[in-house]
Formats: C-alpha cells, sequence, structure tokens
C-alpha cells in the first residue's frame, strides 16, 4: 500500500463530494483552487520523492485485491512514462481552477461546475496510475460524464450535439477496447499490467493478439484522436468552454496515446506489430489533413473559428505523437511521450489564449477579429499578442522549445523503424509528416499575421491587456515550453528507460 | 436437527399396515430450510385476517405488518446463509429432493424477498394515496412473495409450477388493482398471455412426465440420457414447450408484448416488483429446468436461449429507442422496454450454460440479476417518489430535487453499465465474460453492439435530469418513499465500492 497516490485520487473526490454541499460561490471556487493545488503539491512531492535512478521500475505502488471473482485488482503505480502526464494533469487542472475563480464560464453554477472538473481530475489522475487493464478502462471512462456536461451545459454555439457526438464517439471506441481487454484478461488469465508487461505476449496466440490490439487501437484511436475517427474533436473544441478546451486537449487526448504505450506495446507486441504500418500511415494521413484543415480555415473569408483551428492542429499534432508510437522503436515513441508533454503545455497555453481573445471580442471568428488588415494585437494588447505569437512558434516546432523535441524524434523513429515494418512505407510517411511541418508553420504564421498584426488604429472596442489571473495561469505553461524545450533531457532521462522496458528491451 | 416434526406424505395415516417399512413414507421436515417462502405466506396470512379487524384509518398498519413479514423472511435466509453445507428436505427415500436451499435458491430468494421489501416499502404510500384496498392489496403481494421465493428452491417440475403459478396469479389482480380502465384492460392482457403461456407449459411437463416417468429434475436429466429411442421426439417437444412457458415469465422475446401496457396500466411500485421479482422467478425456474433437468440436450436449448438472447435485447433497446420524451407515461414505458433488453442481457449466460455443458455460467446470471434488482427498483422508486409520468417532466429534476436526480441518475448510469455505476458495469462484464468463455463471441459481439445502444437512451434521459429547469416548486418526497431511495442507492453505491460483495456469486458453486 502506498498512501500518496491512492491520496492523490481521494483528495479530489472529496472535493467533488463537497461541492454537494451547500456552498456559495466563491466558496466553491475556493474549493475547487485548494484541492487542486493540494493534488499539484502531491503530484511534485511524488516527482521529488521518485527514484530517478531507476524509472523503468513501477513505484508507489499498491496492489490490492479488489474483485477477486473476477481477477481484477487495485493496482496503482508510477514509472517514468506516467510521472511527466501526471504532473502535466494536475497542473493545468490547477491552471484552470484558478483561472475559473475570475473567469467562469456562463453556465449553471460554480458548484456543479468545480464539482465536474475535480470529478474529470479524479478520472483523468487514475488513468495514468492504473495498472490493471479494468481499473484502466474504469478511469477512462469517468472523465466522460464530467466531460459532457461541461461542454453540453457550460459550452457555446452547438453546444448539446457536440457534446453527444463527443460521448457517443468516446463510447463506441470504449466500449470496443473493453472487449478487447477482455479478450486478452481471458485468454491470459490476468488483467495485471506489469504481467502482462512482463509476459510479452507469450501465452496469446497471434490471432487473439491482432483481434485484441485492433479492439483496443480503435477503441484509443478514438480518443486520441486518430484520422479518420477525429470527427468529434473539432465541434467538441468549438463548443467547450476553455477550461474544458485546455483539459480536453491538454490531457483527455493524451489518455489515448498514454493507453497506446502503456497497453498496446507490452501486451500484445505482435499484434502491434501487425498494426503498426496502418497506424503510421492513418497518423501520416492526419499530420498532412491535420494541417491542410488549419490552412482552409485560416484564409480569409473562410469564417474559420480559431478553437476549431486549434482543434484541427491538435489533430496533426497527435498524428506526431501515433506516428512516433507507430514506429516502435525507443526513439520514436520517446518522442511522441515528449510531443505528448510539449502539446500539452503549449495547446492548454493556445487554447486558454483564443478563450481570452474571444471573451475580449465575443468571437473567435478569424474573418470578424482580423476584419480588413488584422486585429493587431501587438499593438492593442502587446502582452497577449506577444504570448499567442510565442505559443504559435512553438506549436509550429521552434527549436528550443517544447514542441520541437518530439516531433524530431518521432520523425527520427520513422526513419528508421523497427525491424520486422516496411522501411519504405515508414519513409513515405516521414516525407509526409515532413510536408505536415511545413504546413503547420504556414497556417500558424498566417494566424499570427491575421490576429497580431494589423492596423492599430482601427476603430474597435477597446481590448484590456493580459490581466493578473491570466498571467498567473498561464505563465506556468509558457516558462515550462521553455524549460522542456532548452533541457530535453528532464523528460527524455524519465521515459527512455521505461519505454524500452516496454519495449521488451532491458 | 433443528424444530422438527414428522409429518406423513403419500399415504393417508390409517393405512400405514400395508406398507411393509413404514419409515420410508415418515420424513422430517427441515422447517428453517423452508423457513423464507414460509415466512412471507404466513405473514401473508396474518395480514389478510388482520384486514377484517382493522378500521378504515388503522389499516396503515397492515403495510407495516408486510414490511415487517418481508423483513422477518429476509432474516430466515440469514442462517441458511452463514450455515455450512447445503439443506435438503421433502426428499423421497430413494434420492431426489423437492426442496434444496443451496447457494442457487439462497442467491435468488435474497432477490425475491428482497425486491419484494423495496416494492413493498414503495407500496406504502401508493396504498394510501390512490385508495387501493389495503388488505387485498398486502396479501397479495406477500403471497407473489411466497411463491418467487418458493420458486428457486424448487427441485421438481410440480412444486416449480405450483410455485410460478403462486407467484403469477397474485400478481394479475396487483395488476388490476388500480382502480380505472387501464388497470383492468392491462391485468387482462397479462392474465390471458400468461394462462396461455402456462397452458403450453403444462403441455410440456406433461410430455417430459410421460418420457422420464419421473418429475424431480436431477432425475429427469439421468432419464433423458436412457430414454428409449421412440421416447425422443415427445422429451425434446417436452423440453421445449416447458421453456416457452418460463420465457414468458421472463418476458422473452416473441413473449414480451405484455410487458409496456401492463406495466403502465399497473401500480408503479408493482410494475417495479414485476421487473424484478417476476422476471427473477421466470429466470430461476427457466436455469433450473435448463441447466439441471434438461442438461443433456445443452447445445439445443443453448442455440435457443442465445438466439432469443440476442433478440430480446435488440427488440427491447429499439422499442426503447422509440420511446418519445412527450409521451404520456413515457417513463414506466422506457422502463418497460429497458427491462425487456436487460432480461436478454440475463439470458446471456444461461445459453453459454448450455455451451459450456456446466452450470458454471449459471453465476453470471444470478450476480447480473441482483444488481439488476437493486437498480431497476431504484430507478422505479424515483419515478414512484416523484411522480412523474412523461419522461419531459423529469426535465430538471436536479434544480428541484437534487437527491432524487443524483439517485436516479445513479441508477441510469448502472443500468447504462458506465461509471460511476460500476456495479452495473462489472454486471455486464461478468456476463460478456461467461458469453466469451463459452465460445459465444458472436453473442458477445451483439451485447456489445445493444450496451452501446442502450447508453444512448439511458444518458438522454440522465441530460435531462440536469437541463435547466422550467421554474418549478420544490417537491418533498413523503417518508416511506425517501427511505426507498435511501437503501437502494446506498446499497448500489456501496456494490459499486466493493462489487465483490455481489459478483463472488460468480466464482462460488451454485448448486
Amino acid at each position: 500500500m502506498n498512501v500518496l497516490l491512492i491520496a492523490l485520487l481521494a483528495v479530489p473526490l472529496l472535493g467533488a463530494a463537497l461541492t454537494l454541499a451547500p456552498l456559495g460561490e466563491r466558496a466553491a471556487l475556493r474549493l475547487g483552487v485548494g484541492t487542486t493545488g493540494a493534488v499539484l503539491a502531491g503530484t511534485v512531492a511524488l516527482a521529488a520523492w521518485f527514484d530517478h535512478s531507476a524509472p523503468a521500475r513501477m513505484q508507489a505502488v499498491t496492489d490490492a485485491a479488489w474483485i477477486p471473482a473476477i481477477g481484477v485488482r487495485f493496482h496503482l503505480g508510477v514509472d517514468g512514462i506516467s510521472l511527466p502526464l501526471l504532473v502535466l494533469t494536475a497542473l493545468l487542472t490547477f491552471l484552470c481552477a484558478v483561472y475559473s475563480t475570475k473567469r467562469l464560464p456562463d453556465g449553471p453554477g460554480a458548484r456543479a461546475f468545480t464539482g465536474l472538473v475535480l470529478l474529470l481530475e479524479v478520472g483523468m489522475l487514475a488513468t495514468f496510475v492504473a495498472l490493471d487493464l479494468v481499473l484502466f478502462f474504469l478511469a477512462f471512462e469517468i472523465v466522460l460524464i464530467p466531460m459532457y456536461f461541461l461542454i453540453a451545459r457550460w459550452g457555446s454555439g452547438a453546444k448539446v450535439p457536440a457534446a453527444n457526438r463527443f460521448i457517443l464517439y468516446t463510447l463506441f471506441g470504449s466500449a470496443l477496447m473493453l472487449l478487447g481487454f477482455l479478450l486478452i484478461g481471458s485468454q491470459a488469465g490476468t488483467f495485471d499490467l506489469t504481467q502482462l508487461a512482463t509476459a510479452h505476449g507469450s501465452g496469446l496466440t497471434r490471432t487473439t493478439q491482432v483481434i485484441a490490439a485492433l479492439a483496443i487501437l480503435t477503441g484509443l484511436a478514438v480518443k486520441a484522436p486518430a484520422f479518420p475517427l477525429h470527427s468529434w474533436l473539432p465541434d467538441a473544441h468549438t463548443a467547450a468552454p476553455t477550461v474544458g478546451s485546455v483539459l480536453l486537449a491538454g490531457v483527455l487526448l493524451k489518455m489515448g496515446t498514454y493507453g497506446l504505450v502503456r497497453v498496446l506495446l507490452p501486451v500484445v507486441p505482435d499484434g502491434t506489430a501487425t498494426l503498426a504500418p496502418y497506424l503510421g500511415a492513418l497518423a501520416a494521413v492526419g499530420i498532412v489533413y491535420g494541417s491542410l484543415a488549419c490552412l482552409a480555415l485560416a484564409r480569409p473569408g473562410a469564417k474559420g473559428d480559431l478553437k476549431r483551428l486549434i482543434a484541427y492542429s491538435s489533430v496533426g499534432h497527435m498524428g506526431f505523437v501515433l506516428l512516433g508510437i507507430a514506429s516502435l522503436t525507443p526513439t520514436g515513441v520517446n518522442g511522441a511521450l515528449f510531443a505528448n508533454i510539449g502539446h500539452g503545455l503549449i495547446t492548454g497555453l493556445l487554447f486558454f489564449l483564443v478563450g481570452a481573445v474571444k471573451d475580449r471580442y465575443g468571437t473567435a471568428d478569424l474573418d470578424t477579429l482580423a476584419g480588413a488588415t488584422g486585429a493587431a494585437l501587438y499593438g492593442r494588447a502587446p502582452r497577449i499578442g506577444g504570448l499567442l505569437a510565442f505559443a504559435a512558434v512553438a506549436s509550429l516546432g521552434l527549436p528550443g522549445l517544447a514542441g520541437f523535441w518530439g516531433e524530431l524524434l518521432a520523425m527520427y523513429g520513422a526513419f528508421d523503424p523497427a525491424a520486422g515494418l516496411s522501411r519504405p512505407a515508414f519513409l513515405t510517411y516521414l516525407v509526409l509528416a515532413g510536408l505536415g511541418t511545413l504546413l503547420t508553420a504556414a497556417y500558424l504564421l498566417v494566424v499570427v499575421k491575421r490576429v497580431c498584426m494589423g492596423d492599430p488604429k482601427q476603430t474597435g472596442p477597446e481590448i484590456a491587456d493580459l490581466k493578473a489571473y491570466e498571467a498567473v495561469s498561464w505563465t506556468p505553461l509558457a516558462a515550462l515550453t521553455v524549460v522542456a524545450g532548452l533541457w530535453p533531457a528532464l523528460l527524455l532521462g524519465l521515459s527512455d528507460p521505461a519505454v524500452k522496458h516496454l519495449l521488451g528491451g532491458g | 436437527m433443528p424444530a422438527s416434526t414428522p409429518l406423513l406424505l403419500g399415504q393417508p395415516a390409517m393405512t400405514p399396515l400395508a406398507v411393509a417399512d413404514p419409515g420410508t413414507l415418515v420424513q422430517s421436515v427441515d422447517w428453517v430450510a423452508i423457513a423464507p417462502p414460509l415466512v412471507a405466506a404466513l405473514a401473508g396470512l396474518v395480514v389478510l385476517v388482520a384486514d377484517l379487524f382493522l378500521k378504515g384509518s388503522q389499516k396503515k398498519a397492515l403495510s407495516w405488518l408486510a414490511i415487517g413479514g418481508l423483513t422477518a423472511a429476509l432474516a430466515a435466509l440469514l442462517p441458511l446463509a452463514l450455515g455450512s453445507g447445503t439443506r435438503s428436505t421433502f426428499c423421497l427415500a430413494d434420492g431426489g429432493c423437492s426442496y434444496t436451499a443451496d447457494h442457487f435458491a439462497l442467491a435468488f430468494q435474497l432477490l425475491a424477498l428482497g425486491g419484494a421489501l423495496i416494492a413493498a416499502l414503495l407500496s406504502a404510500h401508493t396504498v394510501d394515496k390512490d385508495g387501493l384496498p389495503a388488505g387485498e392489496y398486502w396479501f397479495l403481494l406477500l403471497s407473489s412473495a411466497a411463491g418467487a421465493a418458493l420458486l428457486p428452491a424448487a427441485r421438481d417440475l410440480a412444486t416449480l409450477i405450483v410455485a410460478l403459478e403462486v407467484a403469477s396469479l397474485p400478481a394479475f389482480a396487483l395488476v388490476a388493482l388500480r382502480r380505472d380502465g387501464r388497470g383492468a384492460e392491462a391485468a387482462l392482457k397479462f392474465f390471458l398471455s400468461s394462462v396461455t403461456a402456462t397452458a403450453v407449459m403444462l403441455l410440456g411437463v406433461s410430455f417430459v412426465y410421460a418420457a422420464t416417468g419421473t418429475l424431480h429434475l436431477s432425475a429427469i436429466a439421468e432419464a433423458l440420457t436412457t430414454a428409449p429411442g421412440q421416447l425422443k421426439h415427445l422429451a425434446e417437444a417436452g423440453a421445449v414447450l416447458t421453456l416457452v412457458g418460463f420465457a414468458f415469465k421472463t418476458a422473452a422475446v416473441p413473449f414480451h408484448f405484455w410487458v409496456p401496457d401492463t406495466y403502465v396500466g399497473a401500480p408503479v411500485p408493482v410494475a417495479g416488483y414485476l421487473s424484478v421479482v417476476g422476471k427473477a422467478a421466470g429466470l430461476a425456474g427457466l436455469a433450473l429446468v435448463t441447466t439441471v433437468a434438461f442438461r443433456p440436450y445443452g447445445h439445443t436449448w443453448g442455440l435457443v436461449l442465445a438466439v432469443l438472447a440476442a433478440v430480446t435485447m435488440t427488440a427491447g433497446n429499439v422499442a426503447a429507442l422509440r420511446q418519445r420524451a412527450a409521451a404520456p407515461n413515457g417513463a414506466v414505458r422506457l422502463l418497460a422496454w429497458s427491462s425487456v433488453s436487460q432480461a436478454g442481457y440475463l439470458l446471456v449466460p444461461l445459453a453459454a450454460a448450455g455451451y459450456a455443458g456446466d452450470d458454471h455460467p449459471v453465476g453470471a446470471t444470478v450476480a447480473y440479476a441482483l444488481v439488476y434488482g437493486v437498480v431497476n427498483l431504484g430507478a422505479f422508486a424515483v419515478v414512484a417518489a416523484t411522480g412523474h409520468s412523461r419522461l419531459d417532466d423529469f426535465q430538471g429534476l436536479f434544480a428541484r430535487n437534487r437527491w432524487a436526480a443524483l439517485a436516479l441518475a445513479f441508477f441510469l448510469l448502472c443500468l447504462a453499465g458506465l461509471p460511476p455505476g460500476v456495479v452495473g458495469l462489472f454486471g455486464k462484464v461478468v456476463v460478456f465474460r461467461a458469453a466469451v468463455d463459452a465460445g459465444l463471441g458472436w453473442l458477445a459481439v451483439v451485447m456489445a453492439v445493444n450496451v452501446v445502444v442502450a447508453l444512448y437512451y439511458y444518458l438522454t434521459w440522465t441530460a435531462k435530469l440536469f437541463a435547466t429547469a422550467p421554474e418549478a416548486p420544490r417537491t418533498r418526497i413523503p417518508g416511506p418513499l425517501t427511505a426507498t431511495l435511501a437503501l437502494t442507492a446506498s446499497v448500489a453505491a456501496v456494490l459499486s465500492v466493493a462489487p465483490q460483495l455481489v459478483l463472488q456469486v460468480v466464482s462460488g458453486t451454485l448448486f
């Protein structure tokens, strides 16, 4: 038994339960900040306590029988792969809670909002620490309902259809994934992820592995999202409130790719190897498709919504993550995990910024914002304009910022894929991905040009520059983007041994 | 042996001289073993007699008498559950017992009596408010519960059918107690289709008896394997006809048409009672007949039940999907169709038992039935407590009555099998596993599709609860209904944290 991880899950759950008590609006928001702050402190303590010399080993393990009747264990633990994601989740949720104290989205009230965000945090954290397939599935599902309500109640525009689409897509995926888990459980005789990873597929026939891998891959690909299962994402992001978008892009998408690394690679290696070329192809198509969609949205006259544009850019960025995983090499998977964190930081920041722009202008429609010359944020709100430009260049993968290393390593993995994978195929994907980076740079620069530049003397509403609460909730993200860009070894040193362990090499 | 009394069976007491060894005719009855159904039946009689002596305003006491009787019947399960070994009684000298209180029987008795208790708690308010005749109502409910509790322990076809009829006949009258045209019509529909099913089943039983020469379930299984060739068709026809009767009680397609009209026409607590206890009785009978008596025909009825399960869950879901939110009685109707599709899931492990050739998968049915019983009665409890009939009436319930809305959302998510309704999810997982282990992959896939489809209507209803509300006054819920809600919700919550409590029946021995 290890108290720390259980406390990390229990504290937000308790906080969510407390919001059922009759609290005032202010008190509820303060409760949210306090609880998520405590969780963040907990994850930082965990990261400090973590034995950095052995990141491949599961640490802070709790392993207790939960439902012996069907062999489900309450098994939690962290290693070098889950630790950064855990900290990222706690950080983003805390920042969202801080942001919400001053800028609560319009909806049914602060109490329910706080309760849902805390419940969401329980699910997200539990996903990253669960070491039992069924527990993982449960955690994976817990996030759905809070996110559904965050979109459907606190969103804007066509929020209910978007929320319905989100939940139906992901439920369909989860049901398939559960079938895959059950198949593995019935064939291997255990749901325990560490045991399954140690067995590395032995005891599962090739057919079983392929079927299970297909079911699990489809389920996780919905969440990631991989082309062509991504079509719920732009609607959900467009409708979601800022905080919902930040958590959706920053953490929920990562649950899909994390599941691929944690479950698919080590548990059904043969099945994964069979499907990897297809995953790589979808990833490459996703990269190009996402950037082309963004380019189309960024054009003048396209009536492109900025949030929608960033959602499509997420499809492209997650394509790099998937490509790295599909290469099945330590380099590629490390790159994927790095890109996960990088995307979480950068896109989280981008959604915050776009949310702020939308609040100030009342719209996120690019044409309305830009007007004839451009929105001229540099002139009218220089700090916000500067941050937006910073996030955009980080997102396009400028060396020295967090977006660079992950995509570079993922492409490097595709350049030299694991033995047994078709090299020409992966070289093709590499070329497509390279084309994608160019297109990404193109649309992000167009966005910066149209939003940040322009005639500062144009008539329009007075725009407030960066406010204190915004600075507080955004600075950590910007700072970490720089830190991760300049000091990639911080993350790679943690993930590399764990990745090699999961891939069966040590 | 606890309190036991000699009893003569089979022969009048004055002719012992004609029998060579009178000892074989004398047997002791294990009163502890038969206590659960017996206590319920006696409580029913006490209520009926007490009704004669109580004046109008005193009749309220009858409800407490009935609730007390059911609680006592549940308490009578304790010594059986805690004691070691299986108790049997009414045995023949050559083996073959008519009543066995094994784990299977105890689990279903818990479901029948517990379900009846919750229905009784719900009814206390309804009987008062709708002016139903109290004495009759409680007598009928207790009799039906006694029958439903007797059924899972019955181990010969005659006892089985008597128990099934004891469980059903009072139910017709219960449905008819609502004194409007709809109640009478619902009862008539229920009665006619049920009686037809019983007649068909009796024909089947007589065929089986003719072919095997015995009524005891385990003896039938032996006799079927050794039956002479020319009787084989008779036995098979008998088996099929017997199954039809039980399929009707579980409301499996195509014997499900009575369900929605009957549920809507009946008082809401009775509808809840029928959806859980009535169904449990049918399922228990089906499980006994198939896995014990007709075991040699496993592959035949396994296939039949698998097809039945697939069709039932699909038909129930399709009909539930077509429910319009503004339709009158939409809530009960939706629950009725959802109960049809849930019956489909419940049949899956039984079909798997046919393929697996042993009774191990039946544990999944027992576990799922227990889970379903709690959460479905809980959902009916909220419908009864709020008094809403259309689905649209539930719009914004959260704003009017926070706890009722949260409880209903939890029950619906349990029925859907979505966290935080963890226990519903695991109930489905064990059912899935039973199907996969028995090699019924196609049925598992059909079920998976159905589970996802069903999410739609459960979630739409759940989302409605939290929608912004049209202004309406906060409503207060009467005491017994609050108690029922608290009871079912806390049981479901406890089971969600510790599913092992109910899922242990999956790994243990049943018979």
